[in-house]
C-alpha cells in the first residue's frame, strides 16, 4: 500500500484551522486516506479526512506522521496531502 | 395593549418583532430504540441526511463570518459530517438504539475524549456537544438551539441567556434583549450593558409571545409592551435621537459644582482596554485578569501572563490601572486551583482564598505584574478579591511589597470588609467595591436566580448602608484612601450619583455605560448628590430607594435612562 511520511509544520500542531484544512482536503481526494504517528500500529490508523480523529491524535508541529491510502490516484493524493501537512497552515 | 412588567438592566427604548430564543434540546431517553417498522439502514441514512444539513446550515454561516468565528464556525461544520462521530453512531444503530440516542452518546464520547485531551482540544469538546444537539434538532424537525439567525434584526427573547449564547450574539442583528428569567447581575444583563443594548430581565411570561410580535421594550422602566401606542412610538424615536449624544464621554466625570469622580472602565483583557480608551475612559478601575486564566488546564507562565497584563496596561499610559488578582471559583471555575465538588462554591474556596489550598499561584502572578508594571507607564494599583479580614488584608499587602509592588489594596464584597473596612484599611493603600457579589452576600441571594431578581440590585438600602459603612471606615483610618465602586452598580446613572453622595471616590463600568452616567451625574451638586445618598439610605426598601431618587432626578426621564 503506498504511504508517505510528513513532518507537520504548522505552529499550532494539526489542531485548529490546520486540521479543518486538511480533514477538508482529505475529504475530497476521492481515495480513503488514513493518518499515524510513525512508529504506531498500522490497524491504529486514524480516518485523515475526520476532523474528531486529527485532533485526538494529537500531532504538534514536529511530529511525524505517516499518511496511507490505496486506489487510483493514491499516489497523487498522497503527494498532495503531505505537501500541505510541510506548509505552516497558521502562517496563511 | 398586554404589558409585561420586569426589571429593567441596560436603557433603551426601542420597538421591534419577537424572535423566541428556541429552548434547549433534551437528551433523548436513555435505551431509546429504533421506532418499529425503522430498519438500522433506513435510521442511519436518516441520520446522514440530518448530519449533512446541519454541515451545510453551519458552512453557509460561515461564509459570512469572518475572523475567529469563521474558524469555529469552519471547523464545527466539518464535525457535523465527521467519519468518526457518524460512524461510532452507525454502529448503535446497528444495536438497535434510535438514531438520535445514538448521536447523542456517539457525541458524549467523543467530547469526553476531547475533554480529557485538555488544552485546546478541551475547548472543543463543548463544539460537538453543540453539533449533536443541533442533528437532533434537525432529526425532530425544531429549530437549532441558538440565536436564531435572521436577516432583519430583532428583539431576543429568551428564558435566560449563558455566556456561550452570548458569543454567538451579533449587535447588529438583535435590538434588544429581554428574558424571561435571570436578575440584574446575569450574564444577560452584563452583556446588553456591555453592547449597549436595551434589556429587561425577569419579566415572567415573555417567552409565551409569539415570533414576529410587534413590542415596545423600555430597558429603562423594565416593561415590554405588545401593540405598542403612539406615545410609546414617539418615545422610541427620542431614544434613537438621544441614544447618539449618550455615547459619548468627554473624559472628566465630574458634579455641577466641579466635584471630580473620575469615570473608570472595566475591561478583561487588551482588546477591551484600547476599545475603553478609545471612549474615554479615565482609566481602569477593574481589570479582571481570570480572562487569561480562563478555558486553561494548567497555569499560564510568568512571561504569557505579563504580556498579557501589559497589553491592558500599554492602552492606559500615565493613568490609573486597578488589576484585580485572579478571581476564580464559584461561577469562574478552575481546573488547577477550585474544588468542583464544593456544596457551596460561592461560600467557599474562591478569589484570594485560594491561596489558602494552593499556594504559590498569586505570588507568581504579583511577580508577572511587576514584570509588566516594569515596562509600562500606567500608574498600576492592585487588589486582592473576596478579602474578608484585616489579617488577610495585611497579608496579602506584604506578598505585594515582596513582589515590588507599592499600591496594594483590597475588594470589598463580604459584608465583613464592610463592617470592618477602617482596620483593613490601615493595612492596604485603597478600597474598591464590588457590588454584584456584596449584593449578593449581603441579602444572601444567587446572583443568578430570576425569582430572587428583586432582593438581588444594589438598590438595596443595606447594601448602601454597607457602601457608606466603607467610605466612612476609611474616614475613621485617617489617611482618605480612596474607595471606589467597581460593580455594575456604577453603570446606573441613578446609582452612581447615589454612590458619589456617599462618598465613593471612582467610578468604575463597562466603558459603554461612561457617557450616560457622566451625563446624569453632571447635572447635580455634590451636596445634592448626598441629599440624594440620605434620601436613598431612609426608604424602607429597594423598590422606593430607586423610586424616591429617579422621581428627583428628571434628566433620566428627558434622557430615556
Amino acid at each position: 500500500m503506498p504511504e508517505r511520511i510528513a513532518t507537520i509544520a504548522s505552529r499550532s500542531g494539526l489542531h485548529a484551522r490546520p486540521a479543518a484544512l486538511f480533514a477538508e482536503a482529505a475529504g475530497d481526494v476521492g481515495v480513503e486516506v488514513t493518518i499515524a504517528m510513525q512508529g504506531d500500529p498500522e490497524d491504529d490508523a486514524l480516518d485523515a479526512s475526520s476532523i474528531l480523529s486529527l485532533m485526538t491524535l494529537g500531532a504538534a508541529k514536529g511530529d511525524v506522521v505517516v499518511l496511507r491510502a490505496e486506489g487510483d490516484g493514491a499516489d497523487a493524493a498522497l503527494d498532495s496531502l503531505v505537501k500541505l501537512l510541510e506548509t505552516d497552515l497558521d502562517a496563511e | 395593549m398586554q404589558t409585561f412588567p420586569g426589571v429593567g438592566v441596560s436603557p433603551g427604548r426601542i420597538i421591534g418583532t419577537v424572535r423566541q430564543m428556541p429552548k434547549p434540546i433534551s437528551e433523548p431517553p436513555a435505551g431509546e430504540q429504533l421506532a418499529g417498522g425503522t430498519s438500522a439502514e433506513e435510521a442511519t441514512a436518516g441520520l446522514k441526511a440530518a448530519a449533512t444539513a446541519v454541515h451545510d446550515e453551519l458552512k453557509a454561516r460561515a461564509e459570512t463570518a469572518s475572523g475567529d468565528g469563521k474558524a469555529v464556525l469552519e471547523a464545527t461544520a466539518l464535525m457535523a459530517k465527521d467519519t468518526m462521530l457518524l460512524k461510532n453512531a452507525a454502529k448503535l444503530i446497528a444495536r438497535g438504539t434510535s438514531a438520535q440516542r445514538a448521536i447523542w452518546e456517539a457525541g458524549a464520547s467523543v467530547s469526553e475524549m476531547l475533554h480529557n485531551l485538555g488544552g485546546y482540544m478541551a475547548e472543543r469538546a463543548t463544539d460537538v456537544l453543540d453539533v449533536r444537539a443541533r442533528i437532533v434538532a434537525e432529526l425532530r424537525g425544531v429549530p437549532a438551539p441558538g440565536i436564531p439567525s435572521a436577516s432583519t434584526p430583532f428583539i431576543l427573547v429568551a428564558e435566560d441567556l449563558a455566556p456561550a449564547d452570548t458569543a454567538t450574539l451579533d449587535p447588529e442583528k438583535v435590538l434588544a434583549l429581554v428574558t424571561a428569567g435571570g436578575g440584574p447581575q446575569s450574564h444577560t444583563a452584563i452583556i446588553a450593558r456591555s453592547l449597549g443594548l436595551p434589556a429587561v430581565v425577569a419579566a415572567a411570561g415573555v417567552d409565551e409571545l409569539a415570533d414576529g410580535t410587534e413590542v415596545f421594550v423600555d430597558g429603562a422602566a423594565g416593561s415590554i409592551t405588545v401593540d405598542p401606542d403612539d406615545a410609546q412610538r414617539a418615545a422610541a424615536e427620542a431614544w434613537a435621537t438621544n441614544a447618539s449624544l449618550l455615547a459619548v464621554f468627554e473624559g472628566n466625570g465630574a458634579t455641577a459644582d466641579g466635584h471630580l469622580v473620575p469615570l473608570l472602565a472595566n475591561v478583561g483583557g487588551g482588546k477591551d482596554a484600547v476599545a475603553a480608551a478609545g471612549l474615554n475612559a479615565q482609566g481602569v478601575g477593574l481589570f479582571r485578569t481570570e480572562f487569561c486564566f480562563l478555558e486553561r488546564d494548567t497555569e499560564p507562565s510568568v512571561e504569557e501572563q505579563a504580556a498579557a497584563y501589559k497589553s491592558v496596561f500599554d492602552a492606559f499610559p500615565g493613568k490609573k490601572v486597578v488589576l484585580r488578582t485572579l478571581d476564580a471559583g464559584a461561577d469562574k471555575p478552575l481546573p488547577f486551583l477550585t474544588d468542583a465538588t464544593e456544596p457551596n462554591p460561592a461560600l467557599g474556596v474562591r478569589g484570594y482564598r485560594t491561596d489558602f489550598t494552593t499556594p504559590g499561584v498569586l505570588e507568581r502572578q504579583l511577580q508577572a505584574i511587576a514584570l509588566a508594571e516594569k515596562d509600562s507607564e500606567a500608574d498600576v494599583w492592585v487588589m486582592a478579591p473576596m478579602i474578608s479580614t484585616a489579617e488577610e488584608a495585611a497579608h496579602f499587602a506584604s506578598m505585594c511589597t515582596a513582589a515590588g509592588i507599592t499600591n496594594p489594596g483590597v475588594m470589598v464584597e463580604v459584608p465583613s470588609a464592610a463592617l470592618t473596612a477602617e482596620s483593613i484599611l490601615r493595612e492596604v493603600g485603597f478600597a474598591s467595591l464590588g457590588t454584584n457579589d456584596l449584593t449578593q452576600y449581603a441579602m444572601a441571594a444567587d446572583r443568578q436566580l430570576g425569582p430572587l431578581a428583586n432582593l438581588n440590585t444594589p438598590w438595596q438600602p443595606a447594601v448602601l448602608r454597607l457602601v457608606g459603612l466603607t467610605v466612612e471606615g476609611s474616614r475613621a483610618e485617617g489617611h482618605n484612601k480612596p474607595v471606589g465602586v467597581c460593580g455594575e452598580a456604577a453603570a446606573d446613572p441613578a446609582l452612581a450619583v447615589v454612590l458619589t453622595g456617599l462618598g465613593v471616590t471612582t467610578l468604575s463600568m463597562t466603558a459603554r455605560s461612561l457617557a450616560a452616567v457622566a451625563a446624569v451625574l453632571k447635572t447635580v451638586t455634590l451636596a445634592e448628590a448626598q441629599q440624594l445618598a440620605k434620601l436613598a439610605l431612609s426608604a424602607p426598601s429597594a423598590t422606593e430607594a430607586k423610586a424616591w431618587v429617579r422621581e428627583r432626578l428628571p434628566v433620566l426621564e428627558e434622557l430615556g435612562l
